[in-house]
């Protein structure tokens, strides 16, 4: 356990652990609930005052407009959304679907987009990767969505370049300069933890409403990984072939261009992956500020309860997600190979060619036959009625219909509400100090102070009540997700076979761009707040399943050994040798847990909460800059609590373990 | 030694490594030991080394893994700043360089085969030998003209366009040691560059290296920790300890009179017959009668001779000078093996 103070003289002041103190503190918190349940705490350690509260959102306004009228910000962020940015969104419109705007370009047929997909496929990663490009632009066409795709498409083919230069940028200039990473750090994992809709409204009031504030939020959204990647992989360059480069007199720029850069490769394309796979989601994403796309269509949709049709768009977008992911991942690993000496020029680029080949004769080839350049939506594939018939009658069952609504009954009336009202009835005061006894008990003073901070600048919005709604719900959701997560986890770790499989699953349910999760939360529990649980859990439940067997399959093979040895039970060896040795990296996957789960909470607005998430969803209809952002503020700040608290007891026990 | 200004010069250089170097050296007490500086949470890579490496020589240094020879030479080229002290490289004081004649430096005068490579990964073994040259600016017809003829010159031959990773060990560490041969430089920084070789490569390699410094008088400073190596290359030997400098002379001399120790102890292994020429064991003052010896022979190549005679002192012939005699009785003693 982390201690106040290293070295405790007799004579001195006597110290505290920090888990005493936790204690104390917890035990002022319980007898503050107490007297509040005996209706003798004074009204105002109960809730802050109204009048004490200061006005953040309008002070927030007011430097909002000083930024963006006075410094003439949005003159300059509205002239790049009107001219470059605006220019570049309607080329690849009018490339992708035809948008009919300025510049004209003729729309690209479909078969043209996916031959070429199947080729790049190939290059990369042979005919498995082959067919899943191909056939992911197939399916899209063939179901009648490609319109829908290409929208959305059209936003992340110039989102994820920008996101990428941007961030390969701003990552040099972090590893280059000291100043630079501090000033950036800490940006960072606000961002980092900040919900979508606070990059939204701001960048509809600086960039304009649609596909330009959604590109603009979306390239914000998907930076922080490339700056980390790109410090990351340029600080493992190694010594030797640093010196090796300065030995041969390349000037800064030549070390950079030639060296660094092509040496940090392998993480630089990890980050060009995050990227990608980060701006699919968000572009999705932005359909609540009215953006068309996929994400709009599956918005739709749900709205009215079509579940056939989303059941459709689900796929599609999966589909898209996994091949993005896929390909880019291929790239990572595939490294340059040689070609012996002698090889005619056309052998050496054979793939470009047969990629253009098949991209010219699809082209032509749409230009006669018109089934090739487009689909219409009377020809299209959709089954979207009969899915739904099936999907809904299914759900009629009698076994189906009583098992959810009893799951429904049962959590709802006897867990979740009662859980959040007690949450509602603890004093602010007392809320704060368990939130602060627990920080300081996990991880040390410096997270208590921290935790002491964030949750009383929380308090002092005056939006208390919607934070302590938004944190029942990620509790909540985590801990069902840790109850069902953790058995599969260890199960699953048991075995090689399953725990490939287990965990390719998670990975591929990683990709998957986070408004996918909706979809089965609301198929099985309709538009319900059981739904909002479900939803969080299933997205939660991916990193603790997925960090719990890497945890377990990273027992060093000597421990389980001399368990063995020394005649420990199965059971015995669990609990008493792999899950204390797990514990650290399963700490990672609960923490990435609860950051999926306030993220998921904010979009599960969607579906009608009281948190506030709701509240943010409601200024995207406005230009309330200021609420906007308290209220993306407070859900930061308790995550960033969280976040602190955990990593630090993991990487303190890390050490500790010798791991 | 020749009277010409030396290549590299350099007195008591410090390379300490820790926070602040620079401030703990100049507040440390004199006199403080390797393992005072440890005690104080830093490592002394070089301590207080003064040496001189003349034109057209070949300075070996030799020491236990981690004595600080690496660091000694990424000192000379400035890849480390140094600590303390002065070193000069034809006369410029390269901590006073600027970086672009810093630049010009590396570009022009020097070069360095690096103990683990130091390979780019991605480029091809054509590319990377092309490197220095690219960042000279040279074209790319010329550079691969010149990086075909060193790749062919260490025998790598018809795999120009394979990637390091694709090659074995010792091939790797051929394509550093072409890579530095590219350039020619004057000034030849080798940080063990044979290590990863087969005997007859090496042995091939060696030769290269002997006839370019004595073609073309290049100055070169070569690590190794092999012996036999070392004697045939070596102008002299420096042999250094926890980042000092215990002896730097020629190798007779080393093993003849050591002059701490630990350079007794290092040197006690090696066949010394093979070492010592009979100038060394030569004494001035003594006078010997009949056929002469040659001055440039070993006692080990004399070791029939030796045998044989009957003379307690056999006279030196040094061109057409007589130097001095040897004791035969001193002679026979360096044979066996025994001090
Ligand atoms: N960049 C560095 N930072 C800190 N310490 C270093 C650094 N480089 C070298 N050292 C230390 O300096 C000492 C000398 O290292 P050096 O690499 O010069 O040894 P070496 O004589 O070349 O050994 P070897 O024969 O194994 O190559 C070692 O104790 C090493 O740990
Ligand atoms: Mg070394």
């Amino acid at each position: 356990m982390a201690v106040l103070s290293t070295n405790s003289v007799p004579g001195e002041p006597k110290q505290y652990s920090s888990t005493q103190v936790g204690t104390w503190l917890a035990l002022i918190a319980l007898i503050m609930t107490g007297l509040q349940y005996a209706g003798m705490l004074p009204a105002l350690l109960h809730r802050l005052p109204e009048n004490w509260i200061p006005p953040f959102a309008i002070w927030l306004d007011a430097a909002f407009n000083f930024i963006r009228t006075d410094l003439g910000l949005q003159k300059l962020t509205r002239w790049f959304a009107e001219g470059p940015l605006q220019f570049m969104l309607d080329t690849t419109a009018n490339l992708l679907y035809g948008k009919k705007r300025w510049p004209r370009f003729e729309q690209i047929p479909w078969s043209a987009i996916a031959a070429s997909a199947a080729v790049l496929g190939y290059y990369l990663g042979g005919w498995r990767l082959a067919a899943l490009a191909g056939g992911t632009f197939v399916w899209t066409a063939l179901i009648g969505q490609w319109k829908d795709a290409m929208e959305t498409m059209s936003v992340l083919v110039v989102a994820a370049p920008m996101a990428f230069i941007i961030g390969i940028g701003l990552g040099i200039a972090a590893w280059k300069y000291v100043w630079v990473d501090r000033a950036i750090k800490p940006i960072l994992s606000i961002l980092q933890t900040l919900p979508f809709f606070t990059y939204l409204l701001p960048a509809v009031i600086f960039f304009k409403v649609g596909p330009t504030a959604g590109a603009v939020a979306t390239i914000i959204y998907a930076i922080p990984p490339m700056i980390l990647m790109t410090t990351l992989g340029l600080k493992k360059v190694s010594p030797e072939v640093v010196e090796a480069g300065k030995m041969s007199g390349s000037t800064r720029w030549q070390m950079l261009r030639h060296v660094y850069i092509p040496a940090a490769r392998t993480e630089i394309l990890v980050g060009v992956n995050q990227v990608i796979m980060l701006c699919l989601a968000m572009v999705v994403l932005t359909a609540f500020i009215g953006m068309p796309g996929l994400g709009a269509k599956l918005l739709a949709m749900m709205g009215s309860f079509k579940l056939g049709r989303s059941f459709e768009i689900g796929v599609t977008i999966v589909l898209l997600a996994v091949t993005l992911d896929r390909l880019s991942k291929a790239w990572v690993v595939k490294l340059p190979e040689h070609h012996e000496k002698g090889t005619p020029w056309w052998k050496r680029h054979i793939y470009l060619l047969v990629g253009l080949a098949a991209f010219v004769f699809f082209t032509v080839l749409g230009q006669f036959v018109e089934w090739f350049a487009e689909i219409g939506r009377r020809q299209s594939f959709s089954q979207g009625k009969e899915i739904d018939t099936a999907i809904k009658s299914f759900l009629a069952f009698d076994i189906v219909k009583g098992t959810t609504e009893q799951i429904r009954y049962v959590l709802n009336v006897w867990v979740l509400n009662p859980f959040r009202d007690f949450l509602l009835s603890i004093p602010t005061f007392g809320f704060i100090l368990f939130v602060v006894a627990g920080a300081l008990a996990l991880g040390g003073k410096r997270s208590g102070i921290y935790a002491a901070i964030f949750f009383g600048l929380v308090a002092l919005t005056g939006w208390w009540d919607r934070s302590v709604i938004t944190l029942y719900s990620v509790i909540s959701a985590v801990t069902l997700a840790m109850i069902i997560g953790l058995p599969v986890g260890v199960f699953a770790s048991r075995s090689e076979a399953w725990s490939r499989r287990v965990l390719l699953i998670c990975d591929t349910a990683q990709t998957f761009p986070s408004f996918i999760y909706l979809i089965p939360a609301i198929m099985l529990f309709g538009i319900t707040a059981t739904s909002v649980v479900m939803s969080i859990l299933i997205f939660a439940m991916v990193p603790l399943v997925r960090y719990t067997i890497e945890g377990l399959r990273n027992v060093p093979p000597e421990m389980t050994e001399a368990a063995d040895m020394s005649g420990a039970t199965k059971m015995q060896k669990l609990w008493s040798v792999q899950l204390p040795l797990a514990l650290p990296t399963m700490a990672v996957g609960f923490n990435q847990a609860i950051m999926f789960a306030f993220f998921m909470v904010i979009i599960a607005a969607f579906i009608g909460t009281q948190d506030l998430g709701q509240e943010l969803q409601k200024t995207l209809a406005g230009t309330d800059l200021g609420k906007n952002f308290v209220l993306g503020i407070c859900v930061s700040l308790m995550a960033l609590t969280f976040d602190m608290a955990i990593m630090t007891w993991a990487e303190g026990k890390k050490r500790m373990l010798g791991l | 030694m020749t009277k010409e200004a030396p290549v590299i010069s350099c007195k008591n250089v410090w390379k300490i490594f820790g926070d602040n170097p620079e401030a703990y050296l100049k507040k440390m007490p004199a006199g403080h030991t390797f393992d005072d500086i440890r005690a104080d949470g830093y490592i002394a890579g070089v301590k207080d080394v003064s040496i001189e490496v003349a034109r057209g020589e070949m300075l070996v240094i030799m020491g236990l893994s981690g004595s600080g020879k690496s660091t000694l030479v990424r000192c000379f080229s400035r890849l480390h700043d140094i600590t303390g002290g002065t070193i000069e490289v034809e006369g410029q004081d390269v901590m006073a360089l600027s970086e672009k004649e810093l630049i010009d430096l590396r570009r022009n005068k020097m070069g360095m085969v690096f103990q683990s490579f130091g390979l780019l990964p991605h480029r091809t073994v054509l590319d990377n030998v092309a490197f220095p040259l690219e960042m000279r600016g040279q074209d790319r017809h010329t550079r691969r003209e010149r990086a075909l003829e060193v790749i062919k010159l260490v025998g790598l031959e018809g795999r120009e366009d394979y990637f390091p990773r694709e090659l074995s060990g010792g091939q790797q560490q051929r394509v550093g040691i072409a890579r530095s041969l590219a350039i020619e430089p004057d000034i030849w920084f080798l940080d063990e560059p044979f290590s990863a070789l087969d005997p007859l490569i090496r042995r091939e390699m060696q030769d290269e290296f002997l006839r370019l410094q004595e073609m073309l008088g290049k100055t070169i400073v070569f690590i190794t920790h092999d012996f036999d190596e070392a004697l045939r290359l070596a102008d002299r030997i420096a042999i250094m300890k926890d980042g000092a400098v215990e002896q730097c002379d020629t190798p007779d001399q080393i093993v003849m009179n050591p002059a701490t120790e630990y350079v007794r102890k290092f040197t006690e292994d090696i066949d010394k017959a093979r070492v010592v020429h009979a100038s060394i064991l030569a004494e001035a003052d003594a006078k010997g009668e009949g056929e002469p010896v040659a001055a440039a022979a070993t006692i080990h190549d004399l070791a029939g001779a030796l045998i044989a005679d009957a003379r307690d002192y056999i006279p030196v012939q040094d061109g057409d000078a007589i130097i001095g005699a040897l004791s035969r009785q001193k002679a026979l003693k360096v044979l066996v093996g025994a001090n």
